[in-house]
């Protein structure tokens, strides 16, 4: 069973959807972020992770109900936010997280001033539009199909009185739901630049006046039906692809709430007060307990500890630190509460100073043209030519031909106007609308079933494009944690896992990981950058870095990491550990190379380590010791040599090298700043989803190339109809939705089929 | 033919209650968690 093998602990969700957490996220409290509203109600809004089913929302809201004072929990399962309330000073913000982590998810106070007011108002408005097409097309299409179907046996009377019904709604339904056309065409008329919705919005108002203009002379055709089919298919592809945005701009502001981090001051008194980071003034004294993220930079004055620096640099092992050394915002204090004093702002700290790197990398993306609109720059000259041919060919011909000895009769202004305005109406590019959104709608719902969450349609159309894979390696190639490698008898593992167990050091972790449940060592002392020590029956067990447990061993020298154990004057045991590979690496890496990628490693990380993990994963071409910047210059070097880069990484070290990247994913393990500059977030453990996402990106390409085609032939062949004469409303009605649904079944065409990679 | 008068505007009537029906349902936010919506059914709530 899945979900016994991932949640043995019966934490997280009971689905088994989502990995159980990792219990070392690091804490801090959110009382910094609590709302009080105007009726004394206090709130907090959370961000939940690995809530996936009707089971965690039961569980979340069942559970947080229960505790004493808590009034309202409501739990949004499309975007994981969590809205919890009481009356002011019933709960303590604390207990809320606390029990979250007990039900087993991981939770983050999101910043309310982020969070304010970003309801999807124009996603509402185009939906609102939406309806009042769909409804007048529906409405009038009730008209129009006895208009057709009685021709020749209705009255003229009964016709003009359905024409002018229908014009009752069309009118204002049309230039209602028109308005994001207009509204746009102007911006662009304005700044000199033609866009798709000139021809459209032109399209609404010469269509208006033309069917307007027949009825009122009792004439045979009126295009009301079609004007406002026309904008619903063109809303229905407006709608798609306002959604993929808004889904990546509401990742986007999910990360950047996230990173309000609160901080523990303490004041001049001695008390220690919750604050938000950005309230941290330069002089501050902060407490920064074991296990908490750091969230400025600055100076350590009291205690000794290690920190975890492998989000920043990608290094695997901990570094010691004593006061008087300098830290960088992002790192993880991992043994012993310390007390620093501020020595930067949230915003001047080293994290905010790799956000800029990464917008400026993201500023150079946006030059990106995405192929709807490379599509829309051939066909607005080439339509508006055609209909303007069309008119003057009808005005001037007859006369022409008569000028060469020809017969001909004047057609006149208005049988002109109206072939013109059957081109721009059958030409109208509600094929061209659908045929990319449709698409991207499709592969991004297909990856994300398989654990793949596209941030956007443009990331999917530049992941197609790539030619070179560049992976980091901590924490993406490998899982970012060390694994014990070498083999000790189960006794003494035991033994040097009760020492493990008081300690938050990474090393004791993987020491206590392999030996599995047991209890702790009572009265053992953790000296930081050393090891433990703890008297047991009267023997001394020291468990640590070789000077400190066994001075007397022989350096090993193969780079490993190492713990050393060394019980009374027993002989020292060492165990070695090593970052793991994760277990699909080397077939990602094989399957990437079989499809002509060409694959590089680049890490912060030792060079003996890098060596070792790119021989493991069949990577030939690798670097170690990279710092961020020489990342970032590596992948310009590429772009500049005409590939097209795709960065995988998860570090904040990799951010601005992601950013700068062509196309860029993440793993889900990675640091929200990583994830907020990547195009993809893997979901799960594993890597080989990558390959299937560059797949159905390449897939998706095809289909929406396909459909692009398959608009230009349906244009090459509705456009000469439209302009000799012998377009009808119910052919357009016809054609219209005929060709709609041609795009939108192509595009349904990417659902099928399983994982591309086993074949 | 008479029957027309009556006929359209119920005809257009029924559209519009559809319309004004939905303008309902998108403001009062039942389209803000249509996933958690479609597990929260299988909820007891007893």
């Amino acid at each position: 069973m899945a979900d016994i093998a991932l949640n043995p602990l019966g934490v997280g969700c009971p689905s088994g959807l989502a990995p159980a957490p990792d219990n070392e996220a690091p804490r801090s409290d959110p009382a910094a972020f609590v709302r009080r509203d105007a009726q004394g109600r206090e709130s907090l809004e959370l961000m939940v992770r690995g809530a996936k089913c009707a089971g965690c929302i039961r569980k979340i809201e069942g559970g947080l109900l229960a505790l004493p004072g808590v009034r309202e929990v409501r739990l949004n399962l499309s975007t994981g936010r969590l809205s919890v309330a009481w009356p002011a000073g019933a709960v303590r913000a604390q207990t809320v997280t606390e029990a979250l982590a007990r039900l087993g998810y991981a939770a983050a106070p999101f910043d309310p001033e982020a969070v304010k007011r970003e309801v999807d108002e124009e996603g509402r408005r185009l939906l609102r539009y939406l309806a009042v097409a769909g409804f007048a097309a529906m409405n009038i299409m009730m008209f129009s199909v006895p208009v057709w179907s009685g021709h020749g046996e209705m009255g003229e009377g009964t016709r003009t009185l359905l024409h002018w019904v229908s014009a009752l709604i069309a009118i204002p339904a049309a230039l209602y739901a028109a308005q994001p056309f207009f509204a746009s065409a102007w911006a662009a008329l304005k700044a000199r630049r033609a866009n798709m919705d000139v021809p459209i919005s032109l399209a609404v108002f010469l269509t208006l006046g033309i069917s307007v203009s027949e009825t009122l002379q009792q004439g045979d055709h009126a295009y009301f039906d079609g004007i406002t089919m026309l904008l619903f298919f063109l809303l229905i592809g407006r709608y798609l692809d306002h959604r993929l945005r808004q889904r990546a701009r509401t990742a986007a502001l999910d990360l950047l709430a996230l990173q309000a981090v609160s901080a523990s001051r303490i004041e001049a008194d001695g008390r220690i007060v919750a604050v938000q980071a950005r309230e941290i003034r330069v002089g501050d004294r902060l407490a920064l307990a074991a296990g908490e993220r750091a969230p400025v930079d600055g100076v350590v004055e009291e205690g000794v500890s290690e920190f975890d620096r492998s989000m920043l640099t990608g290094e695997t092992l901990p570094q010691p630190t004593a006061s008087g050394a300098a830290i960088h915002a992002g790192v993880i204090n991992l043994s012993q509460p310390l007390v620093i004093r501020a020595t930067a702002r949230a915003q001047d700290s080293a994290v905010a100073e790799l956000a800029r790197l990464i917008e400026i990398g993201e500023q150079g993306r946006a030059r990106f043209v995405r192929l709807a609109d490379k599509a829309a720059a051939l066909y607005v000259p080439v339509v508006h030519t055609l209909a303007a041919l069309t008119f003057l060919g009808w005005m001037f011909a007859p006369a022409l031909l008569r000028a060469v000895g020809v017969e001909a009769g004047d057609v006149g202004v208005r049988i002109a106007l109206m072939n013109a305005v059957a081109v721009l109406i059958i030409t109208c590019p509600c094929a061209l609308g659908l045929a990319v959104p449709a698409v991207q709608v499709v592969a991004t719902g297909r990856l994300f079933k398989r654990g793949v969450l596209v941030k956007s349609g443009d990331a999917l159309e530049r992941l197609a494009q790539i030619d070179v894979v560049v992976f980091d390696k901590t924490g993406t190639l490998t899982l970012g944690k060390p694994r014990l490698t070498s083999l000790a008898s189960v006794e003494v593992l035991h033994a040097a896992a009760a020492l493990a167990r008081v300690s938050r050091h990474p090393l004791s972790r993987a020491l206590v990981e392999a030996a599995g449940p047991g209890v702790a060592v009572k009265d053992a002392r953790e000296i930081p950058g050393e090891g433990i020590e703890a008297q047991v029956d009267g023997l001394l067990l020291r468990l640590g870095r070789r000077s400190f447990a066994a001075p007397e061993a022989k350096d090993a020298e193969d780079g490993a990491a190492e713990l050393w154990f060394k019980r009374g004057d027993a002989a020292p045991v060492r165990f070695a550990f090593q970052d793991a590979l994760r277990a699909d690496a080397a077939d990602t890496i094989a399957a990437l190379k079989a499809r002509g990628f060409a694959v590089e490693l680049i890490s912060g990380d030792r060079p003996v380590a890098v060596e070792a993990a790119a021989h493991a994963a069949g990577i030939e071409r690798w670097a170690g010791g990279v710092s961020p910047g020489d990342k970032t210059a590596r992948l310009a070097a590429l772009k500049a040599q005409g590939k097209r880069p795709m960065m995988v990484g998860d570090g904040l070290n990799d951010a601005a090298a992601m950013a700068v990247a062509h196309a860029s994913a993440s793993p889900g393990s990675a640091i929200e700043a990583s994830q907020a500059a990547s195009d993809i977030v893997l979901q799960g453990a594993g890597l080989m989803t990558l390959v299937e996402a560059i797949d159905v990106a390449k897939a998706a390409r095809e289909r929406a190339l396909e459909n692009l085609r398959f608009s230009a032939l349906y244009n090459l062949i509705a456009a000469p109809t439209a302009a000799a004469g012998l377009l009808t409303p119910l052919i357009a009605a016809l054609a219209m939705s005929g060709s709609s649904l041609v795009v939108t079944l192509n595009a349904l065409r990417l659902q099928w089929g399983g994982p591309s990679w086993k074949s | 033919m008479e029957i027309m008068i009556f006929l359209i505007p119920v005809a257009v009537l029924m559209g519009l209650v559809g319309l004004v029906a939905f303008f309902w349902s998108l403001k009062s936010g039942q389209y803000e968690d249509l996933e958690g919506a479609a597990h929260r059914i299988l909820i007891d709530d007893d």
